[in-house]
Formats: structure tokens, C-alpha cells, sequence
């Protein structure tokens, strides 16, 4: 048994548990609990149920449609996929994107940056934050927040919609536009799009910065529950630019082990598969990776996402994010950077990061330049790598002579963070549920860990035909008389 | 000449003699819907999108010669009703999933589905698993999105004089084909500069490596619907059958 509370030794004995749907979240997931007779938690694990088939139904497309197709996996972050895919593809056709493609494209994704993490934040988890975990569950909600805390509230509302409006002006719609094609964009920034960005550029930065300080705050207020909550030691890996400060956009891989020394550093992620290897287990659609060098998933496994990011970075290039970073790794002796509930500080700091990049851009000419696409030299296959909100998100395409996609295989955040969310529910079931008689509010703690890692469980499911499966046949007094199991490469097999 | 007239939901509209009741009308101004009419060609009446009621009785309007004194009958809601099932029936026919296809913007059934306000697909989906044809280095085919309108049927072969597509099947198996052994475009004499590539109003004939070139907000039906196009329409001499 590799990690303690994922598998019961007797489940068919225990009382069963479910959380479902888990709310507040992208995507549907649900999460089981056994308990013995005293109520003591012996089996805890977070499922997809759900299963989308990305992978398999664009083999045989054109590969100019699959930035534009692939983002479909989400509503929320669907600009990461968008341009995770073009990258890939610039790289199949040999492209150095023009200044310009570069700069709009990173302003996109800063905005999707920013509107993600301002909805994960204010809209998802700041009912948790501001009322309690176990709080009335009818106030408990972006309604509640809004009736309690109105400037909050607001602030949230407004952060959001500014980032879907660079997204609106840069990709054409503010959910599933077209602005990042294979080789470049398809426009640049309009003169009066920039000046009516600019104009609220500096007060998103404000509110950001107000963000930040909101959850600073909070980990001040409530330190020794904060620092606690769901706590687990992991290793870590996310892009970094070649100076090591922080890029969402574009970077080599850096990973650390748990212990903060460098496991490697700059890796091309091209090569990704030299590093990251994805393993299964039959009671969840979603794989779990691990790093190629520590064997196997038991040892190998990280986590990504804000927290990987703010913790590996050197720095960050806009000056007050990094203030905000500095704080953030002093705070409490860096207690706070091994915390879960530091996903949400560390996501902050990265909003407000986005709203300072956000407003550098705006001032660089280039952001409204006319040289959108560029040409190279042709191969077959292409690998993009972005961080998107969630985390390190990995698309690698192979398309033959006739344009046709061949092969398809998609990494995305919430996967990479599988068992660190996994980790994260059984610490807290050990914490808050071990040996009570469960009631709505300690289930919400479960949650409230989940959504520490605003994990997209539609993303984290697009594999079809890969999932490993496992049925038991069991007779009328509940003993099992036959398993079969299939792996992820479709092979099935009796114990 | 014009000296005669007919009436269309009781506008009166001029027509000179030849002329079928969508060329009239569209010479006038007002739009009739269509999907396998083209100005440039003669009229095919498949599509059945025009139809209206001609002094009571259901007629396409691009094959009915316009005669004076007609009460023409199209923008009422039993006419409109049948049109929106009409299209209904082609959305669910074929695999247009405009998410994602890259004439979206530029479609013409896309743009009359909106026009006409079709929200739901409403009978079954048939999901058609028609293999893409990349084979042409210039032009993929993707027949999943065919209505068998037939203008590249009509433009390879009036146009190009070429006969690179042809229909077969019957009934709801008709489908489209290539005009080739191997079944492939490839295999044929077909050009991206042909007639034939130029006419599709679907996303069946695409050029290559163009995809989402023209951003959201400047396609063809971003900025005004189907109907504001009408000028587009106006009859030529090919479409008054003069092609031989």
C-alpha cells in the first residue's frame, strides 16, 4: 500500500462516504471516505467520473484546427489550451513567432491569467476563506460574499471581467476565440483597444495588490490553521525563464525535490518524456505522473501550479509581484510555502504579476505591430509547453505529410497535481473527520483542500480509451470471487 | 423590360420575363433564403431553403418562373417554420460542429441558422464517420459537413470542365465522391484555383494552411447577417440559364 489512507485493506466492512458533485470547482469529480465502525477514516480518494476523448478524436484533423479545437477541454482557462497547442504547432512548422505574435499572445495569456485566478479566488474559494470552512453552508457562496462583503465582492467581479476583455480584444471572443494560429496571430492589438486597456490597467494592479494583501491577512489572522490545513512535503516543477524568473508563457522545466535542492533545471521541454512518466490505478480516470528518475509514482510525484511556481522562481520581473514573492517566502520563517492553503497567496501574487504584465504591454508598440506570422522550416512533430493557471500544461503533436494530425497527447495542470490533491484530502480527513460523526461543514474541509489546487477535472479528463478499469465480481456475502482489470494500454488480466 | 410585377408578402416586386421568382426578388432587394442557389449558376432547387408559397401552394423559388399578378408568400411564420426544420435536418445530417470548423464566420448554413434562429438541433444527430480527404497538397475535403448542394459538382464541371466531384448513393445514403480510381483528390486534375473551390457554402472544401487566418469580427457574416448580403445574389447571365 503506497500512500496511507488510498486503499482500505477490508472496504467492503466500511461505511462509504461520498462527496458529490465536489462543488465550486471546473468539471465533475467526487470524492469517497471510508469509515469503520468508530468512524475512524480508512480509505480516502478523489475521482474523475467523467471522461471527454480529446486525444482520440483529433487524429485525422488538420492541424490548423486544433488551437481552436482543443481549447474546448475548458471554459474557464480554455486560452492556455489555445496556445499551448500553437506553440506545438510553430514548433511542427519550424516557426520563431514574430515580437509581435509573441507579445499578443502573452498578453492573452495574461489575461486569462488574471481572470482565472481572480474567478478561482473571489468567485470559488473566497466563501471559505471570509465565512469559515464549516460556515452555514446557505451564506457560503459568491452570493453570501457579495451581501457580507460587497467591496470584495466587486473587486472580484471587475478583475475578472477586465482579463476577459484582453482576451476578448486579442482573440476575438472572450471565451474559445481564434487569436494564436500555428505560426503566429491573426491580429494585433487595435489603437483604441490599447487606450481603453491602459485606462483601467493601473487600478486592476491596485486591486490585485489589495488581493494579495486580502490573503496575506487571512494566514495572519488564523496562522496556526492555515500553516496546518492539509499540509504535505512534495517536490515541484514548473517553467522558468533562462534568467529564472517566473514566465507563464514560455521557458526551460525546473523541478525540486521536496527538500528545495534541484532535481533539474532549464530542461527543453520538448523532451518532457525524458522526465515525466504517467502512471494509472484502476479508481480513476486520471493518470498520475511522476518523475522518470525517482521510478515510480510513489516517490516520483509533485506537485505544480501557483505554489510551484512562486516557490521556484528566482524572482518575478514586475516589481511588485515580486515584493509580494519576497513576503510570501519570508512569512512566518516560509512556513506558508509549504502550505496547501498557499495556493491561494501564491495564486494572488501571481494575479497580480499578470495585471503588472498586463500593463507593460499595453506600453510596448509592439503589442499593436503588423508582422503577425512567420515562416520555417517543416517536421513532424511538435511539443508546446505553458503554465497555465492550474499549472504546467503539456500538448505534443505529431501531423504527417498531408497536414493530418497522428498523434495526440495532452499533460494538463490538474493531472500533474493528481496526487498531491489526493495527499492533500487524506491529511485533512486525518485532521478534521478521523473519529467524528461527519456533518456538512467537515465535508467542506475536504473540498476546501481540493480547491486549494482549483484543480479542472473536465481538462484532467481527456483521455478516451486509455483508462484503466477494474471490475470485481462479488458474491451474495460479499467476498470477491473474480477481478478483472484492463491497464492503460488496453490490456486486461485476472488476479 | 420590366413591366410586369408580383407581389412578395405584399410588396410588389418587377420581374422581366425569364427571370424565376429568387432572381426577381433578389434584384429587388428582398433576400429569399437559399443554400444551393448561386447567381453564377443555373438554378439546382435541392436545398428547398426558398421555398414559398405561390398563391397558396409550396414552390422553390429559384426554379419557378416569375409571372405577373403572383402572391408570393416567404417571410411568414409557417413558411419560416419549415425552413428552420429544413435546416435542422441538414445540421443533423452532417457533422457541423461550428466550434471548431474553420468556415465558421464564412458558412452559409452557419449564417442562416442564425438568421433564422435554429437554437437546437432538435431531431437526432446522425454523426456521419466520413474520412477527411488531405490527400491534395493544396485543398482538404472534409465530407462530414457535405448538403449536397452540388456547386462543385456544377463548377468543375461548367466552369473548370473538369468533373472532379460527382454524387452517389441514394436516398440518405447519397454522398459525395471524387472522380478518381483511388477515390482520393490527389488523383485528380483538380487546382485550388478552380471554380470548384471557390463555391462551397459549407466547410467541405477547404484551402490548406489557412484555417483561422481572418480573426472574429471581420469574417463574412460577422458584421451583418445573411440577408444584408443580398446584393452578392443578383442574378447573372449564367443564372438566367444562358451557360451552355
Amino acid at each position: 500500500m503506497p500512500f496511507e489512507l488510498e486503499t482500505a485493506p477490508n472496504p467492503e466492512k466500511l461505511k462509504r462516504v461520498v462527496i458529490e458533485p465536489v462543488s465550486r470547482v471546473e468539471g465533475h469529480g467526487k470524492v469517497t471516505i471510508l469509515l469503520d465502525d468508530d468512524d475512524k477514516v480508512q480509505q480516502v480518494r478523489l475521482h474523475i467520473v467523467e471522461f471527454r476523448g480529446f486525444e482520440q478524436f483529433i487524429e485525422g484533423r488538420p492541424y490548423w484546427e486544433v488551437p481552436v479545437m482543443v481549447q474546448r477541454l475548458c471554459g474557464i482557462c480554455p486560452v492556455s489550451h489555445h496556445l499551448a497547442a500553437a506553440k506545438a504547432l510553430d514548433m511542427m512548422l519550424g516557426v520563431t513567432i514574430t515580437p509581435t505574435a509573441e507579445k499578443v499572445r502573452r498578453l492573452m495569456h495574461y489575461g486569462q491569467m488574471l481572470q482565472s485566478h481572480a474567478l478561482h479566488f473571489f468567485h470559488l474559494s473566497s466563501p471559505d476563506l471570509l465565512f469559515g470552512f464549516g460556515s452555514d453552508m446557505a451564506k457560503r457562496n459568491i452570493v453570501g460574499v457579495i451581501a457580507a462583503e460587497p467591496a470584495i465582492a466587486k473587486k472580484g467581479v471587475f478583475l475578472r471581467k477586465y482579463g476577459q476583455e484582453v482576451i476578448r480584444m486579442t482573440a476575438g471572443k472572450r471565451v474559445h476565440g481564434t487569436g494564436a494560429i500555428p505560426g503566429g496571430v491573426n491580429k494585433s492589438l487595435s489603437a483604441e483597444d490599447r487606450a481603453s486597456l491602459l485606462k483601467e490597467a493601473y487600478q486592476m494592479i491596485a486591486w490585485s495588490r489589495d488581493a494579495v494583501h486580502l490573503i496575506k491577512g487571512l494566514f495572519e489572522q488564523n496562522l496556526e490553521q492555515y500553516n496546518a490545513f492539509g499540509r504535505f512535503s512534495a517536490h515541484s516543477m514548473g517553467l522558468i525563464r533562462a534568467d529564472g524568473a517566473m514566465d507563464l508563457y514560455h521557458g526551460g522545466l525546473r523541478a525540486r525535490r521536496a527538500d528545495g535542492s534541484t532535481l533539474f533545471d532549464h530542461f527543453d521541454y520538448s523532451n518532457y518524456l525524458d522526465v515525466v512518466v504517467e502512471d494509472v490505478k484502476s479508481w480513476s480516470y486520471m493518470k498520475f505522473p511522476f518523475f522518470r528518475s525517482m521510478g515510480n509514482s510513489d516517490e516520483g510525484w509533485y506537485r505544480v501550479g501557483p505554489l510551484a511556481r512562486v516557490n521556484n522562481c528566482d524572482f518575478i520581473s514586475t516589481p511588485l509581484a515580486d515584493k509580494e514573492r519576497k513576503d510570501f517566502m519570508e512569512f512566518d520563517n516560509g512556513s506558508a510555502t509549504g502550505s496547501t492553503l498557499g495556493y491561494h497567496w501564491a495564486r494572488m501574487i501571481e494575479m497580480l504579476h499578470s495585471a503588472e504584465a498586463i500593463k507593460d504591454l499595453l506600453h510596448d508598440d509592439d503589442i499593436c505591430g503588423t508582422e503577425l506570422m512567420a515562416t520555417g522550416k517543416r517536421q513532424e512533430r511538435g511539443v508546446g509547453v505553458i503554465e497555465a493557471p492550474r499549472g504546467t500544461l503539456i500538448h505534443d503533436y505529431s501531423v504527417d505529410e498531408n497536414d493530418q494530425v497522428t498523434h495526440a497527447n495532452l499533460i494538463v495542470s490538474t493531472t500533474h497535481n493528481n496526487q498531491a490533491m489526493n495527499e492533500s484530502i487524506r491529511v485533512v480527513a486525518k485532521q478534521y473527520l478521523d473519529g467524528k460523526e461527519i456533518t456538512e461543514g467537515l465535508l467542506n474541509h475536504i473540498e476546501v483542500a481540493i480547491r486549494c489546487f482549483d484543480p479542472c477535472l473536465s481538462c484532467a479528463t481527456h483521455a478516451l480509451g486509455q483508462m484503466p478499469l477494474e471490475v470485481t465480481l462479488v458474491g451474495a456475502d460479499g467476498t470477491a470471487i473474480d477481478r478483472l482489470t484492463r491497464n492503460m494500454h488496453g490490456v486486461c488480466s485476472t488476479d | 423590360m420590366m413591366s410586369a410585377t408580383f407581389t412578395i408578402d405584399g410588396q410588389e416586386v418587377p420581374f422581366t420575363p425569364g427571370q424565376s421568382v429568387m432572381q426577381a426578388a433578389l434584384s429587388a432587394g428582398v433576400f429569399i433564403p437559399h443554400l444551393c442557389y448561386h447567381p453564377e449558376f443555373r438554378p439546382h432547387g435541392s436545398c428547398k431553403l426558398c421555398t414559398v408559397k405561390v398563391n397558396g401552394r409550396p414552390a422553390t423559388s429559384c426554379t419557378l418562373p416569375a409571372a405577373a399578378g403572383m402572391d408570393v408568400e416567404s417571410n411568414t411564420p409557417e413558411i419560416l417554420d419549415k425552413r428552420r426544420a429544413l435546416l435542422q435536418m441538414l445540421l443533423v445530417e452532417g457533422n457541423h460542429f461550428c466550434p471548431s470548423c474553420e468556415k465558421s464566420g464564412n458558412c452559409k448554413l452557419q449564417a442562416l441558422g442564425y438568421e433564422l434562429e435554429v437554437f437546437t438541433p432538435h431531431f437526432n444527430q446522425f454523426y456521419p464517420d466520413r474520412p477527411v480527404d488531405a490527400s491534395h497538397p493544396d485543398v482538404l475535403l472534409d465530407f462530414n459537413r457535405c448538403i449536397l448542394c452540388e456547386l462543385c459538382i456544377r463548377a468543375s464541371a461548367e466552369v473548370d470542365g473538369k468533373n472532379v466531384f460527382a454524387l452517389s448513393g441514394r436516398g440518405i445514403t447519397k454522398h459525395l465522391i471524387v472522380n478518381a480510381e483511388s477515390g482520393k483528390l490527389a488523383d485528380t486534375n483538380f487546382a485550388l484555383t478552380d471554380k470548384a473551390a471557390q463555391v462551397c457554402p459549407v466547410g467541405v472544401i477547404l484551402e490548406k494552411r489557412v484555417g483561422f487566418a481572418v480573426p472574429i469580427g471581420q469574417r463574412h457574416y460577422d458584421a451583418a447577417p445573411f440577408s444584408a448580403h443580398v446584393a452578392e445574389f443578383k442574378p447573372t447571365p449564367e443564372s438566367q440559364g444562358e451557360r451552355s
